[in-house]
């Protein structure tokens, strides 16, 4: 192990923890508020890339695709909230479960029949791409670069959102005291809406920006998903912060292991997760028990 | 979806040969019967989803080599049946099935996807149906699971691979780092790769792998200055290998990469700068001098309205073989043994270049050196001259 390469798989692990974040606490929100575990929200991030790719193979222009999918989760997002989801609160976790499966179903087909089976790559913005050398002999995206500082500037207002504002504090009090929130007389259902909006717009972004990156084929959203429930066990179950700092050690763990270790990485990331468990049955920064 | 689609076959020619098994039914001899019957070939092909062009091209030049003939392969009328495998392994044996028993197929030609030429093996193994594929490359299908009733026109994953490690090796190149995805044909392909590598004196120090079909690179692409190798190989393709090969430009890896032909077939266009110089090995290239090529490109172009590819080639060649079996025994398809015969001696004239068939039935040709200039994999050189697939396990007579 050379120590250069290891910098530059911390750059990697880095960079991937971060974009799981974005998934992730779209997920662990919508968790923590409403208490339902979307399996669809791996479908969400996919069309978030396939917004990418048709935008730029119509357009020629990822940065056309951004706002595209950021108004394209809003809308879709409080659809699926107004429309399905809102009737589904209140029945049990099955129920919820066979939902949003067959949204990943009607997802998967609609971009089968859409778009096609094809696997495509996405180019990189013609601005972005050239390639800044981190050690000798290895060379990072600046792309790449973009799609850190994009992150980190996300989650740093989704921070903002919801430790300053008032639909913060309505939000951090809806996922520890529902009840109370009723008997405050504020409109839960608003805050539902909101949430639900918020968490598949930022499915949605990073599946724009993950586009370049990964390509765009068929089911690519199971892997992005399952790794994010990981990510969101052992944060703890709707903790924003939990998720932040899981996604990263997720992140770092998951590239070092396929670097180093590739025939047991796919395990690696289950491993921590079932100590974390077995350590802190509510995650590293779980309050409910 | 099937269609059946009679290919010269116009009303006139049907009554002509309604009339002609009628009169040669008052003179009762096998043989006149026969001559009467059109030999019918069952083209199990892609025509939806990923591989539809690939299966397109395949059905333009078998078409265009019966065309060629006159619509008759060794005297017989030819009639085609067409059947989409959609490249789904798991529709294969009952689709392979269905023309086999039910068209009752004389010929299967088929297919593209690997996985779906396994369900069509498994079913012609016990029909005895004579198959010829045009695309898929497992090793397997002419080794360990050969048969005598199955040829193949077009390569094995150990084929160019093989070829490319060579070329590398007697390049002086020593040490190699080898980089796919952990599946069938990556694992075929990097068997051949290092065999050949080492043949010429280079060696591979790494593989990396990753899952299929991922493609997070980076944690890979990240090794590769630490391992101080000489040169990289790699087996991707499609989409995949257009990303995997920006990527390892935009790493700026000192040492070259290169690989089977696979890694920027089709796909010049999307890489664009970022595979100027990369040198590859396969069985056909751009710029390749033989009157043979010059005239069939013509002819594709003229049928298809787009060239031709490597793909287009393997089906002519396909129907080629049938040609020289069914010339050999002058129609008489039952004559399995003199048919087969005929066919494991061919000597066909490709746009390829020569070709055989070897032992285990498996295509014998040229692997040309091909560097990626402008958007073409203009060939630069012979990697391995009449290359055989060893057919390691294959017991055929």
């Amino acid at each position: 192990m050379d120590f250069p390469g290891l910098l530059a798989q911390l750059l990697n692990g880095f960079q991937h923890g971060l974009l799981l974040f974005l998934i992730a606490s779209g997920l662990t929100l919508i968790f923590g508020v409403m208490g339902i575990i979307n399996l669809a929200h791996g479908s969400l991030f996919m069309i978030g890339a396939y917004v990418a790719f048709l935008v730029t193979r119509q357009w020629g222009s990822l940065w056309l695709a951004l706002p595209m999918a950021m108004i394209g989760g809003i809308l879709l997002g409080s659809v699926l909230e107004r429309g399905l989801f809102r009737y589904f609160y209140a029945r049990d976790h099955l129920d919820q479960v066979l939902l949003t499966f067959a949204l990943i179903l009607l997802f998967e087909e609609g971009r089968s029949l859409l778009v096609g089976n094809e696997f495509y790559s996405v180019p990189i913005p013609p601005l972005l791409d050239f390639s800044v050398p981190v050690t000798s002999g290895f060379s990072y995206s600046a792309y790449r670069f973009t799609v850190i500082g994009i992150c980190l500037a996300l989650a740093a207002l989704l921070f903002y959102w919801i430790e300053r504002t008032k639909t913060g504090a309505v939000i951090r009090a809806a996922a520890e005291k529902p009840e109370m929130v009723d008997v405050l007389g504020i409109d839960a259902r608003r805050v539902h809406m909101t949430v639900f909006a918020v968490g598949t717009t930022l499915a949605l972004i990073a599946g724009a920006l993950a586009a370049p990156l990964y390509s765009v084929y068929p089911n690519m959203g199971d892997g992005f998903l399952i790794i994010s429930f990981v990510v969101v066990v052992i944060g703890g179950l709707g903790s924003v912060s939990g998720a932040l700092w899981s996604a990263l050690i997720i992140g770092l763990v998951d590239t070092l292991g396929k670097a180093y270790a590739p025939k047991v990485a796919g395990l690696a990331v289950y491993v921590l997760m079932a100590a974390v468990l077995i350590w802190r049955p509510s995650g590293l920064f779980g309050q409910r028990t | 979806m099937s269609d059946i689609t009679k290919s010269g076959f116009s009303r006139r020619s049907i009554l002509k040969s309604g009339a002609a098994v009628a009169a040669a039914s008052t003179i009762p001899t096998g043989w006149a019967i026969a001559q009467a019957k059109p030999v019918k070939i069952g083209l199990m092909l892609p025509y939806s989803g990923t591989f539809a062009k690939l299966g397109e091209n395949i059905t333009f030049a078998i078409e265009l080599l019966i065309a060629e003939k006159g619509g008759k392969l060794g005297g017989r009328e030819i009639q085609i049946v067409k059947l989409d495998d959609e490249s789904k392994p798991e529709n294969a044996p009952q689709n392979a099935d269905r023309l086999v028993k039910r068209d009752q197929v004389d010929v299967l030609i088929g297919t593209v996807h690997s996985g779906v030429q396994m369900g069509i093996h498994k079913v012609v193994k016990e029909s005895g149906t004579l198959t010829i594929v045009p695309n898929a490359g497992n090793d397997v299908i002419t080794r360990a699971e050969c048969a005598k009733n199955v040829f193949r026109t077009s390569f094995t994953n150990w084929q160019s691979a093989y070829g490319m490690g060579l070329a590398l090796g007697k390049k002086g190149v020593k040490k190699v780092a080898w980089v796919t995805w952990d599946y069938a044909a990556g694992n075929d392909m990097g068997a051949g790769f290092k065999e050949g590598l080492q043949k010429s004196g280079g060696q591979v120090v790494q593989e990396l792998k990753l899952p299929f079909p991922q493609t997070t690179f980076q944690p890979l692409l990240a090794q590769i200055p630490g391992l101080n190798v000489d040169a990289v190989g790699a087996f991707f393709a499609g989409g995949a290998a257009v990303q995997f090969v920006k990527e390892y430009a935009a790493a700026a890896i000192k040492a070259p990469l290169c690989g089977p032909g696979f890694l920027t077939e089709g796909t010049l266009a999307a890489q664009g700068a970022s595979a100027e110089g990369i040198e590859t090995a396969l069985h056909y290239g751009d710029g390749l001098d033989n009157p043979k090529n010059t005239a069939f490109r013509k002819a594709f172009n003229a049928k298809a309205g787009r060239d031709a590819d490597v793909y287009a080639v393997q089906g002519y060649d396909a129907a080629q073989l049938l040609a020289v079996g069914l010339e050999a025994v002058k129609g008489k398809i039952e004559d399995e043994a003199g048919l087969y015969k005929a066919m494991r001696a061919a000597k066909i004239d490709s746009p390829r270049g020569p070709i055989s068939i070897s032992p285990s039935q498996n295509v014998v040709h040229n692997i040309y050196l091909r560097k990626a200039t402008g958007g073409q994999n203009k060939v630069i050189g012979i990697a391995a001259e009449n290359l055989a697939d060893p057919g390691t396990g294959c017991k055929l007579t």
